[in-house]
């Protein structure tokens, strides 16, 4: 079985859907169209080059030209992951941890996946490497990126209950414990409704790709379990590290709690 | 700038009390003072001349230049979180971590008694936070850092909300703890508090101590 090609009738009608959101936002006043038909461009933009890279990338097996790709996705994941937060810390802390925690979390479950499960010849290989990569990063990102939202958002509301704690003799991390936890917990709710849905309500990205791609059903689903297992072990580790370095920066080492460590 | 007169010398502090020592940051301070154990500090000076601020200082809760001491052991050289059970802040509007009265304190004998002092009814250990009284909490937070037994209490308005017989309650408190050795620091808009409570007297203004000790 050959995988279904869209043609230019198809593009048109994804672009009419666009605009029809378009309209409901004028109609409905919810002053989201600007952001809506920039981020559509930009989504189209984006995607179009990523394939005729990807195109030119996968034609020659160099492992420079992959590493390139990944640092450029890195790169771009590092500045979205803080982009969203309303608090936020002084920007090269912000980018620091936000890039670094996401960096780390990828990083591992990627290794894990190409050193095991998925073993590419070589395992650098492109065509597995980078969109393999890509997912996890994205997965990660999200994650990180509720986790510092969660913790910076949540960290002035709570600075008197936090403070309570401090002055009756509790350390930095004693303080701020349920913080981070909760944090983390709302960072990986996306994910484990994911999980929890996955096959029941929704079929999952990668399998439904291999599925159209011709895979057996069976075998997709094996795909995507370890995939998902993946995903959730990537999350779980930028979403902890963020909240713990957040934390951490939002402190010092004599456990004050340091809000003019956030960005004005 | 006018300072208290006779501040002591870093290098000199009190074997029993609080010694205050340079203590200051952009806003307040430099300050230098001692409270002996036993004794009471009153501070008094209006909204905004520094009064919470040099309470957090002292508490190592903000940043700061200059040191303070308790019974000769300074605050930078032990770790901050033994410092502030020792010396104790109860801020004027206490934080509370959750709903639940009894996640900040045991129902316990000590509590109890602590309580009774303080004339709250048993039931408030079982209402939501929420639902207490600003009076109510403000006597809650005090019982909570009485709890800890600390040998210093800096306190920011314990009675702010409170009536004048409760108020004197919460003063017996006090000199309770004093007569088992903790030095008090109390800041107070209350004349007739800082005359019934003061063994010292210093009043603040933008941020610094004027006239003498008396």
């Amino acid at each position: 079985m050959t995988p279904i090609l869209l043609d230019t009738g198809d593009m048109i009608l994804a672009g009419g859907l666009i605009v029809g959101c378009v309209a409901l936002s004028l109609v409905l006043s919810l002053g989201i169209h600007r952001t809506l038909i920039v981020a559509a461009i930009r989504m189209a933009a984006q995607l179009v080059l990523t394939g005729s890279v990807l195109l030119f990338v996968f034609g020659r097996s160099s492992v420079w030209l992959t590493l390139l790709v990944l640092a450029f996705m890195f790169s771009a994941a590092t500045f979205e992951v803080g982009s969203r937060q309303v608090a936020r810390l002084t920007p090269v802390w912000h980018f620091g941890i936000g890039g670094f925690s996401t960096a780390t979390g990828t990083i591992i479950v990627v290794l894990v996946g190409l050193l095991t499960a998925l073993q590419p010849h070589p395992w650098y290989q492109a065509r597995t490497a980078i969109p393999m990569t890509g997912l996890l990063l994205g997965n990660v990102m999200n994650a990180t990126s509720l986790s510092m939202n969660t913790l910076l958002s949540m960290v002035s509301r709570e600075r008197a209950a936090i403070e309570a704690r401090l002055i009756l003799g509790a350390t930095r991390a004693e303080a701020m414990n349920s913080l981070i936890r909760q944090s983390i917990r709302t960072a990986l709710i996306p994910t484990l409704n994911q999980m929890a849905a996955a096959g029941v309500i929704t079929l999952p990205g990668i399998m439904t790709g291999q599925i159209l791609a011709g895979m057996n059903p069976l075998d997709a689903s094996k795909y995507q379990i370890v995939l998902m297992s993946l995903i959730v072990s990537g999350n779980m580790i930028g979403a902890t590290l963020s909240a713990i370095l957040t934390s951490a920066r939002l402190s010092d080492a004599r456990g004050r709690l340091r809000l003019d460590h956030l960005a004005r | 700038m006018i300072e208290g007169v006779s501040a002591p010398q870093a290098g000199d502090v009190l074997a029993r009390g609080l010694s205050v020592r340079a203590l200051r940051n952009a806003h307040a301070g430099p300050f230098a003072f001692d409270v002996p154990a036993g004794a009471c500090l009153v501070i008094t000076g209006m909204s905004g001349a520094g009064k919470s601020v040099l309470l957090r200082m002292m508490a190592d809760l903000d940043p700061h230049q200059g040191d303070v001491a308790l019974d000769g052991r300074f605050c930078s050289a032990m770790s901050a979180h033994r410092w502030r059970r020792q010396v104790v802040y109860l801020p004027a509007e206490p934080g509370w971590w959750s709903d639940s009265v009894l996640d900040h304190m045991p129902d316990d004998a000590l509590t109890r008694e602590l309580m009774a002092k303080a004339g709250l009814r048993a039931g408030v250990l079982n209402d939501p936070v929420h639902r207490l009284s600003t009076g109510e909490r403000q006597r809650l937070a005090l019982v909570r850092g009485l709890r800890l037994a600390p040998r210093a209490l800096l306190m920011d308005e314990p009675c702010s909300a409170l009536d004048g017989g409760t108020t004197l309650m919460v003063e017996a408190m006090m000199r309770d703890v004093m007569a088992g050795g903790t030095a008090i620091v109390l800041v107070s808009h209350d004349a007739a508090q800082a005359v019934r409570m003061a063994d010292l007297r210093r009043e603040l203004a933008q941020g610094h101590f004027v006239g003498a000790d008396s």
